[in-house]
């Protein structure tokens, strides 16, 4: 996950500087002050960070899991009706949590198989010399700057039963009887939700393979050709293998994202019609700051947790283990 | 020894100038003669620009609905879908603008992203830096604590932070979002600058401590404004996430008072559900900022964000 780190070197030139300014092995009083004061050096920069980060981001998490042994509305300082694994055994029971998990897999193997495959086509294209190229970076990248909420407003109003313009697009070419109000079927809900998430995020996918092909070698490609490889077979033994980092790295990040989904859902349906495209997420909110159950809400934040975790370090472990991590593609600053 | 006098040199000569330079000009004979040798057959080339003209108009007919919709009023909207507007009646941009709300919201956005980037950006500056430029122990530990960050969304911690905030009386305060948003933002900062921080040559650092630099003043004086490409590409990334983040201060502001633009949006979608012009104008209002940075920015940003995807 981390870059290996040459200890040795670096050792040696990070404490270098401090190093010299010691006047000699003899005079431990003032090395010991020089270590002291790199010592305060170093705590003084680490001290905010740390502060903020462990109060803000460590501690919830670790709460969340204390909260989810607990029966508790979330008023007057802690938790005291300690109830065990109760929380848990009722949630994997309840079938909004297995229809959660459902609707979440459908999601995630939608992104797979149409999103990134979309993408990857769109960024291998956006690849070649054409014209407006640049305009088309700006135009594909466009909805992923756009917040969630302004997305999911639009497309709740475009998708409106009431005068929305997909079915006034529908009207006008004479498929009428397609017309539906998407959002609110439960037959449609999710495939209108999927096709809203696609809008909002395949540029965003674009953009990162775009990057990871044009760290491709061209030489390989002129190679390739010498020796009579046609299109696909380019396609299929150059440009595939060598994307295979910023591949499983998009859809990685997909199904992260898909796992942790509350805005859009939130905007667009509430989770509704009855809750048939609720995801974890939407499920966490509703039992928490609608029905003040926060020990049971706060295990549905659990599983988020432990789900995100277990398929990031299996994904890392079977999948990635090969891509070191500065392999990929970018880093900030690219010249 | 050698690749670091290299690196040095290269760098002395200006990093951005000497390499473009010297490495645009072969890489583009190269890709002219790989681009003929790798010439599609017709039909697969007539169905990618195919590809690429259709999902070009799903990208532009919403946006051009709400632009163009803005001027409509609710009757143009049902009976003229799809034609320009007649008369134009740019009423509805004028309400919202003239209306207090949208410029408050506006406000606040700015506020909050504007404390979020200042906060994460030098708390994970001062960070990185000691993690880049010092050795002393359990140093790889803190930085793998930090990097776990990336691995908690926020959905998890809501609850627990929403708790926290209220004991500590920071709902309804934007502080209440904009230390949380900081602290979550930290992890992806300190992996980009301490990758940025590690390449700046050691003899700079040297130079500087013989002059009498402190190591504060180093970072300071010297490190942070060479450092500009790589803090510039952390404080756009936070600005972004901030501007458009929606879950945490949904639960942090009940105010209205502070309100932010998307819960602003939803809200006034609430409020004037029967008049889709009026909520389209809005939106549209308010998408310009976000878009209009992201036009100046777009460099900054893409690098960010594929930074920020390859480096966890």
């Amino acid at each position: 996950m981390t870059p290996p780190v040459m200890t040795g070197e670096r050792s040696a030139a990070a404490g270098g500087g401090h190093a010299r300014v010691r006047k000699s092995r003899t005079s431990t009083g003032s090395a010991a002050r020089n270590r002291s004061r790199r010592r305060g050096t170093i705590a003084l920069f680490m001290a905010p960070a740390l502060l903020l980060y462990t109060l803000l981001v460590l501690v919830p998490v670790a709460l969340a899991i204390y909260f989810s042994w607990f029966k508790w509305n979330g008023f007057g300082g802690l938790p005291t009706d300690f109830i065990g694994f109760d929380n848990f055994t009722r949630m994997l029971e309840d079938p909004l949590f297995t229809g959660d998990l459902r609707r979440g897999g459908l999601l995630v193997v939608l992104s797979l198989l149409v999103q990134l495959p979309l993408s990857l086509g769109l960024a291998l294209l956006l690849n070649q010399r054409m014209r407006g190229r640049a305009l088309y970076r700006l135009l594909f990248f466009a909805p992923y700057v756009i917040s969630e909420v302004i997305t999911g407003v639009l497309f709740s109003l475009i998708l409106s039963p009431q005068d929305g313009l997909f079915n006034q697009i529908l009207g006008s070419v004479g498929l009428e009887s397609w017309q539906k109000a998407w959002l609110a079927e439960p037959d449609t809900v999710m495939i209108a939700l999927f096709v809203v998430i696609t809008w909002r995020f395949f540029g965003f996918h674009t953009i990162l393979y775009l990057a990871g092909r044009q760290s491709i070698p061209g030489e390989l490609y002129e190679a390739a050709s010498l020796d009579g490889a046609s299109g696909w077979h380019q396609f299929r033994h150059i440009t595939l293998p060598l994307l295979g980092p910023t591949i499983r790295i998009s859809a990685f990040l997909s199904v992260i994202g898909t796992i942790q989904l509350f805005d859009l859902v939130w905007i667009l349906t509430r989770g509704g019609p009855v809750h048939s495209s609720e995801t974890l997420a939407v499920t966490m909110f509703d039992y928490g700051f609608q029905r003040y159950q926060i020990g049971y809400a706060s295990a549905f934040s659990v599983a988020i947790f432990m789900i995100s975790m277990v398929f990031a370090l299996l994904y890392m472990r079977f999948v990635m283990r090969r891509d070191t991590a500065g392999a990929l593609t970018t880093m900030g600053g690219r010249k | 020894m050698t690749a670091r006098t290299d690196k040095t040199v290269q760098q002395a000569a200006g990093p951005a100038a000497g390499v473009s330079k010297d490495g645009a000009r072969p890489v583009k004979i190269r890709r002219r003669a790989s681009d003929g040798g790798r010439r599609r057959p017709l039909p697969a080339a007539l169905s990618l620009h195919a590809l690429a003209l259709i999902l070009v108009a799903l990208v532009l007919v919403p946006l051009l609905f709400a632009i163009i919709g803005g001027f409509k009023d609710t009757t143009q909207l049902s009976d003229n879908a799809f034609g320009l507007p007649d008369p134009w009646r740019p009423e509805n941009y004028t309400d919202v603008l003239t209306a207090g709300d949208f410029w408050r919201q506006l406000f606040n956005s700015t506020l909050v992203a504007l404390g979020t980037t200042v906060i994460v950006v030098i708390a994970g500056a001062m960070v990185a830096f000691v993690m880049a430029r010092f050795s002393f122990r359990g140093r790889e530990g803190f930085f793998t604590l930090f990097t776990v960050g990336l691995m908690f969304p926020p959905a998890v911690a809501i609850l627990p932070l929403f708790v926290l905030l209220r004991e500590m009386s920071l709902l309804d305060n934007p502080f209440g979002v904009i230390l949380p948003q900081a602290a979550f933002g930290l992890p992806i900062t300190i992996i980009i600058l301490r990758g940025f921080f590690r390449e700046v040559p050691h003899e700079v650092e040297e130079a500087a401590i013989l002059d009498g630099c402190s190591p504060a003043g180093f970072f300071w004086r010297i490190l942070m404004p060479m450092s500009r490409p790589a803090l510039a590409t952390v404080a756009v990334l936070s600005l972004v996430v901030s501007w458009n983040n929606y879950f945490l201060p949904l639960v942090v502001f009940t105010d209205p008072d502070w309100w932010t633009l998307p819960l602003g949006v939803q809200q006034f979608q609430g409020q004037y559900a029967s008049d889709t012009a009026k909520v389209l104008a809005y939106l549209v209002l308010a998408m310009l900022p976000a878009l209009g940075f992201f036009a100046i920015a777009e460099r900054h940003l893409a690098s960010g964000l594929t930074a920020g995807a390859t480096k966890g």
